[in-house]
């Protein structure tokens, strides 16, 4: 069963997770997770260089931003101004114009200024920016964000990483119901049957940290997703069964013995 | 102190010692940074990659490099 591929602002991907690359004991634990997992684009945050320290290795000789799409994300910004300045020098690096918009509005829950997402989301798209805005799971939210241009739109499961899974898996529904561009379900995934859920929902993408990077064996984890959102894509286009209150046999009801 | 301001700039939010007038693409050199690695910043204005050669950097000037981390 060929699925179509996964597009996002005009790139064509096969994997339909996307890893970030936060909380790896090294670069080469990074590497070896991303590899497992079978993400195409990953996610890296934008962060002064270490002068004192200059001999230190740097993340892009590990992931080969000719192998695999980077995504740079504002996170940390609490402004729509300091993710604007944060997309316009990520973009000078040379990966593209991909960017994961994140601003956050409370320290506590890291969920996102929904305002200032917009209003930064506005000026990202102006300057050519493919603007994937990390969003609460609000219909309405997320519905501003594709008509200002956004190449996708991504609300959260749950706080970002809380690990505990899809909090409201009807406002997603809707958010996938009216959704004209691709919806990516980033934050809050804890374990595989979370990111097969979304999957399940009609997601078109599954974006995650800390649910591969903190697990007790990251690789394993990692291979877990890949399989979860693959699995969960396939039992969304083979179509579920309808839930029923009370049984219907699996077996014939005649020719019983006896 | 007078001095260490004129010949110094600000480097990432800390003082670093320059030797007079520099062109970005020697100062780079001279951090060990590469090109298609880092982005910079020279007084709150993004320098494109192909300026880095005529750019030049100057005493007092506020210079931010960044490079992407682990982050998700």
């Amino acid at each position: 069963m060929q699925d179509t591929p996964f597009e996002l602002g005009g790139l064509k991907f096969q994997s339909r997770l996307i890893v970030g690359t936060g909380k790896y004991r090294d670069f080469a634990e990074t590497k070896a997770a991303v590899e497992a997992s079978g993400a195409e684009i990953v996610t890296v945050a934008v962060r002064r260089v270490n002068i004192t320290d200059r001999g230190k290795e740097n993340l892009l000789d590990y992931l080969d931003p000719k192998r695999y799409q980077i995504l740079p994300n504002t996170a940390g910004c609490f402004t729509a101004d300091e993710a604007v300045r944060t997309c316009r020098l990520a973009r000078e690096v040379g990966v593209g114009e991909l960017v994961k918009l994140e601003v956050i509005g409370d320290k506590r829950t890291l969920f996102p200024d929904v305002v200032a997402t917009i209003e930064a989301a506005r000026v990202l798209v102006k300057e050519g920016f493919k603007v994937m805005p990390y969003a609460t799971d609000d219909p309405v939210t997320c519905l501003r964000l594709q008509e200002i241009g956004c190449v996708a739109v991504m609300p959260l499961a749950a706080p970002i990483g809380s690990g505990l899974g899809i909090r409201n898996p009807f406002n997603l529904a809707i958010i996938i119901e009216q959704a004209k561009v691709p919806v990516i379900v980033d934050a809050g995934v804890g374990t595989a049957s979370d990111a097969a859920e979304a999957m399940e929902l009609g997601c078109d993408g599954v974006l995650m940290n800390t649910a591969i990077a903190g697990a007790k064996d990251p690789l394993a984890m990692a291979l877990a997703m890949k399989l979860a959102v693959e699995a969960g894509r396939l039992a969304y286009r083979a179509g579920r069964i309808e839930r029923k209150l009370y049984a219907t046999a699996s077996s014939p009801l005649t020719g019983l013995i006896g | 102190m007078s001095d260490s301001i004129a010949t110094s700039i600000t480097l990432n939010g800390d003082p670093y010692p320059l030797d007079g007038d520099t062109a970005l693409t020697a100062l780079l050199e001279r951090l060990s940074m590469r090109r298609g690695r880092v982005a910079v910043e020279l007084n709150h204005e993004i320098v494109p990659r192909a300026r880095y050669d005529e750019t030049i950097v100057r005493a007092g000037d506020h210079v931010e490099i960044i490079n992407f981390v682990g982050g998700g």
